[in-house]
């Protein structure tokens, strides 16, 4: 362990080590901290990911798909199925190995990892952060890094530390809480989403089949219905009404930033990438891919500012992102504050006319156009995200 | 149940220790960076804590309370 780092990565999930691992293969010296003994664990996550946002990353390995995944499944209030096929659509992952697979390909490309490292501070000098403050063992340790990196998820602290305003409307955080269960007889290609008020009020409830029968069961509900209701009490209704005799592998909670981007995600010495950017695409709550997709924008442009010996260059990353994906992301948010609030009629008359849709006909655009029929100025914001190739 | 001590005298957060997941909900909606989150450790800081209940909303799982009862006055 060196005294003096090119870059610092706090927190090892799909956005930290896709940061470390760009970065380091523009050959500067990467440390990447976790607060958790294990990369990877506890996963908190409902683990769901497109074919395409995996293959930009790392070659398909079996070993942590848990499913594959081919067809969506709507499931409307009254209880109406629509299905969507989608070919080779995506997996279901299992993030406890795909997160050991990230890290590890950012250690083969040189960044050293550190697990049981508790960031609780940065080294600011002259209001540029020029390091971190870390916990590991008891015993309190600061190292020195030219450029830090916050992949520290929801939570998002290294950010405030460093000024930016990170911390996310209460209205937009999905609390989130997920059983693992087992003996869950649902087709194993198909992501189920369900919807209305008694099952997931302003989001849907997933049932994401993770092979063999088991399933990733959830929800996320936001601030606002949780001041009445807790996302628990959700899924302990729906388990009891579906599953009730199904034994549970895992219960876990977590949360899931529904928003678009922070306004600011890069300052002299500082970049943050994942939930911790709120990079999480907010119509879907799916981060895996966009987390990797902003961590490896991060960790080029922050490899490419030491190489070239200009750290300005650091503050890049807010554009190229935005061009990337950012705005991508306020189009998707739009469309979400279009379809938050609809009522169990509203969603019943929508599986209702989109099952006249001839099967091969249905698309995700279709779907939302369907949906949106009566706000004319989302159907533009469909079309770009949807129907535009 | 142990009460912390509240600076403005207005009502106090707590965390139930022992049935938290430590997920970070409640740290990622707080205005005031009040919440420490650790591997599996958290604590309200005290002297940031506005009592503005944003952490309860946000708490996936009952976990926090607010004590209406029982507060202990500077």
């Amino acid at each position: 362990m060196k005294k003096q780092y090119d870059i610092i990565v706090v927190g090892a999930g799909p956005a930290g080590s896709m940061a470390a691992r760009y970065a380091a293969e523009k050959g500067v010296s990467v440390l990447m901290l976790e607060k958790d003994r294990d990369v990877g664990y506890p996963v908190r996550c409902g683990e769901a990911i497109s074919k395409a946002g995996v293959e930009e990353f790392i070659p398909i390995d079996e070993k942590w798909i848990a499913a594959t995944i081919s067809r969506f499944g709507f499931v409307a209030p009254n209880g109406n199925e629509v299905f969507i096929n989608f070919g080779d659509a995506g997996f279901v992952l299992e993030r406890r190995l795909f997160d050991y697979a990230l890290a590890q390909s950012a250690a083969e490309a040189g960044v050293e990892i550190l697990t049981r490292a508790y960031v609780y501070g940065l080294i600011i000098e002259d209001d540029i952060v020029k390091g971190v403050k870390y916990e590991y063992r008891g015993e309190q340790h600061e190292v020195y890094a030219k450029v830090v990196i916050a992949a520290d998820g929801v939570e998002s602290r290294v950010g405030r530390w460093a000024g930016l305003k990170t911390h996310i409307d209460f209205r937009d955080m999905e609390a989130a809480v997920q059983v693992t269960a087992a003996n869950i007889p649902i087709d194993q290609n198909t992501l189920y989403f369900y919807f209305g008020k008694d099952v997931a009020p302003n989001g849907y409830f997933w049932v994401f089949p993770k092979g063999n029968n088991k399933a990733n069961i959830g929800l996320g509900v936001s601030g606002i219905t949780g001041k009445k209701r807790s996302a628990l009490s959700y899924l302990n209704d729906f388990m009891e009404k579906h599953y009730p005799n199904a034994p549970i592998l895992t219960s876990i909670a977590g949360g899931v930033p529904c928003s678009i981007t922070l306004d600011k995600i890069s300052a002299p010495g500082i970049m943050l990438v994942g939930d911790a950017a709120r990079q999480v695409n907010p119509l879907s709550g799916g981060g895996i891919a966009s987390g990797m997709i902003g961590g490896s924008i991060a960790g080029t442009i922050a490899g490419d500012a030491i190489k070239n010996n200009n750290l300005t260059h650091i503050l890049t990353y807010d554009k190229a992102w935005g061009d990337r994906l950012g705005k991508r992301h306020e189009i998707f948010n739009r469309i979400k504050n279009g379809i938050y609030n609809f009522s169990d009629e509203k969603f019943n008359l929508i599986a209702q006319s989109f099952l006249k849709v001839p099967e091969e006909k249905r698309g995700l655009g279709n779907l939302f156009v369907t949906a949106l029929m009566n706000q004319p100025s989302l159907l533009v914001d469909v079309a770009k995200v949807f129907l535009v190739k | 149940m142990e009460l912390r001590q509240a600076k403005t005298g207005k009502l106090m957060i707590e965390i139930l220790p022992n049935k938290c997941d430590f997920c970070g909900c409640c740290v990622g909606v707080c205005p005031e960076d009040a919440i420490e989150l650790k591997e599996a450790e958290i604590f309200i800081i005290d002297e940031r804590c506005t009592n503005c209940s944003k952490c309860i909303w946000s708490c996936p799982i009952e976990v926090i309370v607010l004590n209406k009862n029982g507060l202990i006055k500077k």
